[in-house]
């Protein structure tokens, strides 16, 4: 079957020619008639429109946004914040960054109409450390808005007024974490909060209700105002509704971002058609499907099992390529849609040194606060760092599952599982080649083999 | 302190953006990290004075933030993307690249003065790897040929600068 068109909803104006990320542009193609409209409206109302919309959230967890605004403690009496998390950090994903480089304005009516839905006065927009240039355009882009009464002291004559600022972040992973985030926020070292009692939406930025939600999220909520909860709801399929930007690494002819409507174009599709297939003379060996935290998946494996189709359950028996990239599908084959960065190698590289490379990045981000995870992480790393530069031995990999087996669960935020699950997955989908690596090893290295740690 | 007047000005400017002082810890790091090229203790113990609190407060985010440092690096900074899209791309060889064009190891300042060669983790720029930020600017695609031409650039600016 051939691939789906792509559907661009968020990234509708990018590339583009002659599309700039001025407010002028912006407001020529349409921009700000949305919050326009939904100013006009009762808040409790475009909340209900979020719910509807089925919109889960694409910074990794994929959870419900209209849920999640709900769970707002909206009776403390208390300010509540919402933050915007550009930290855009999970290996893998290079969404954002084109939305605030490009259609900064999309993400600011997106924030605003959010704002006004949930009574929020005051956001910050936490923006990774290095996008130095993606600040400036937010900061300016801001002032624009500002001056267009479109955020600020009384918006559009309403009464009703927000200030959103800029924050930046200093090259720390664990600061994408939404309590870490929000530490980071109040001028602390990153560390997660034990959740309960932390929850962001009862104890958040300076102990108020708060909401953490990812500028592709956010860009979402503009187009559900629009369209309304029910038509958008319509887009994608049920439970993964929407479009989804796909950003595409590595080993293909075309890598890149694309956005479909999600669970509506399978790997296959995507990999071989949209993206090219493998480079020349290459075949594929693994895919990442969400970021780096997410369990690999190994061409030519299967999936079996039952699975939701409407009402009824039916048997579903998938080959790598049939898997339908959506948050449901990748959770029920053992892996995540996280955040929608799509990892491919091909036959060139090594598992044990790309493990080695993954281990070097997490035990480079954990925190440091519980020991399973500072600990596991950093063992991790030291384990296939010395398979790779000293000395191999048969035995490592399950020595390595040891260790990734006591991290996930003993932690108190997601990274421990998100430091764990490569190691786990790569030996269970790629055991023979660590325990081949020893002898492997002896052989001259291939002239394509990339060295990765 | 000798911080340059427009440093002053966007200092008063950001403390007001947050409820809690303390919050403006990192922005002020960033500040001054920009005005004096890396940050001193005598910086550390100005931004704790600044912001009410123990200078201990700023030294633990100088030490955890991998961005902020101690001690000046070359003049200009060159962070080469290691994570695996990068690396399976070849961002090794471009790191290697650049540390042989400059006669430089990892982290440290050339002996030209000019560069501090660095890696870095993912830069969101993974589709176009391997990817590598030079002071504030991000170059897509650079293979060990390209490496070779910024490096030259930067070499060719480092002369004009000089004269
Ligand atoms: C270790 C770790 C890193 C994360 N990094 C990011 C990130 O860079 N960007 C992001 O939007 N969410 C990140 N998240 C998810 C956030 O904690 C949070 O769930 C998300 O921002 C919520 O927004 P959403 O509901 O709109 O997806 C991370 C989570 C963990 C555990
Ligand atoms: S799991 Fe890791 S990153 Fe998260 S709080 Fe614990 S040590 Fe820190
Ligand atoms: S891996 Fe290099 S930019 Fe993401």
């Amino acid at each position: 079957m051939p691939a789906p068109e792509q559907f661009r909803l968020i990234f509708k104006h990018i590339d583009e020619p002659g599309y700039t990320n001025d407010l002028a542009c912006y407001v020529r193609n349409g921009g700000y008639e949305v919050l326009k409209k939904s100013v006009a409206r009762k808040p409790e109302e475009l909340v209900d429109e979020v719910k509807k919309s089925g919109l889960r959230g694409r910074g990794g967890a994929g959870f419900p946004c209209g849920v999640k605004w709900t769970l707002l403690d909206r009776k403390s009496g208390k300010p509540i914040y919402l933050v915007v998390n550009a930290d855009e950090s999970e290996p893998g994903t290079f969404k954002d960054r084109y939305i605030i480089h490009n259609d900064p304005h999309q993400l600011i009516e997106g924030i605003m109409i959010t704002c006004f839905a949930n009574k929020v006065e005051r956001a910050y927009i936490y923006i990774r450390g290095e996008f130095p240039e993606g600040a400036r355009i937010l900061e300016k882009a801001i002032a624009e808005a500002r001056a267009a009464n479109f955020c600020g002291p009384n918006i559009l004559g309403t009464g009703y007024g927000c200030e959103i600022y800029v924050h930046r972040g200093a090259g720390a992973y664990i600061c994408g974490e939404e309590t870490g985030l929000i530490e980071s926020i109040e001028g602390k070292r990153p560390y997660p909060r034990i959740k309960p009692p932390y929850f962001p939406a009862v104890l958040g930025l300076y102990q108020c209700p708060t909401i953490v939600n990812n500028v592709e999220t956010l860009c979402h909520v503009k187009h559900i105002a629009d369209r309304g909860g029910e038509a958008y709801s319509k887009i994608g399929t049920p439970n993964n509704t929407g479009t989804r930007i796909l950003c595409v690494s590595g080993h293909v002819q075309r890598p890149g971002y694309y956005e479909f409507e999600v669970g509506k174009i399978t790997m296959g599709q995507l990999l071989f058609e949209v993206c090219g297939g493998p480079l020349p003379g290459r075949t594929f060996k693994a895919v990442i499907p969400g970021g780096s935290s997410a369990k690999v998946l190994k061409f030519g494996e299967r999936y079996k099992g039952k699975r939701k189709s409407g009402a009824e359950m039916v048997e579903y028996d998938w080959g790598l390529e049939d898997i339908p990239m959506d948050f449901d599908s990748l959770a029920m084959i053992g892996s995540m849609g996280g955040s929608g960065g799509v990892i491919v190698m091909d036959d060139s590289v090594s598992m044990v040194e790309a493990l080695a490379n993954i281990n070097a990045f997490y035990s480079h981000e954990s925190c440091g606060q519980c020991t399973p995870c500072r600990e596991g992480s950093l063992w991790m790393k030291k384990i296939t760092s010395r398979m790779v530069h000293g000395e191999a031995r048969t035995e490592d990999g399950a020595l390595l599952k040891s260790v990734a087996d006591q991290i996930a669960g003993r932690t108190i935020c997601a990274f421990g599982e998100a430091c764990a699950w490569p190691t786990q997955s790569f030996i269970a989908k790629f055991g023979d080649e660590f325990k081949a690596y020893p002898e492997a090893k002896k052989a001259p290295r291939a002239a394509a083999a990339p060295e990765l740690v | 302190m000798n911080l340059q007047a427009e440093t002053l000005r966007k200092i008063d400017e950001v403390i007001p953006h947050y409820p809690v002082k303390r919050s403006a810890a990192l922005p002020l790091l960033h500040l001054v990290q920009e005005d004096q090229g890396f940050i001193s203790n005598e910086a550390i113990e100005w931004i704790a004075d600044r912001l009410e609190i123990q200078p201990i407060n700023v030294y633990e985010l100088v030490t955890f933030y991998p961005m902020f440092r101690q001690k000046p690096i070359g003049r200009r900074h060159i962070k080469v993307c290691r994570t695996l899209s990068c690396a399976i791309m070849g961002g090794y060889r471009t790191c290697a690249e650049f540390q042989k064009q400059f006669g430089t190891g990892l982290g440290e300042v050339s002996p030209d003065g000019e560069v501090t060669v660095e890696f870095v983790e993912c830069l969101a720029s993974c589709g176009t790897a391997p990817v590598v930020m030079i002071d504030d600017h991000l170059h897509e695609k650079v293979d060990a040929a390209r490496a070779r031409e910024l490096s030259d650039k930067i070499k060719g600016e480092a002369k004009t600068a000089n004269r």
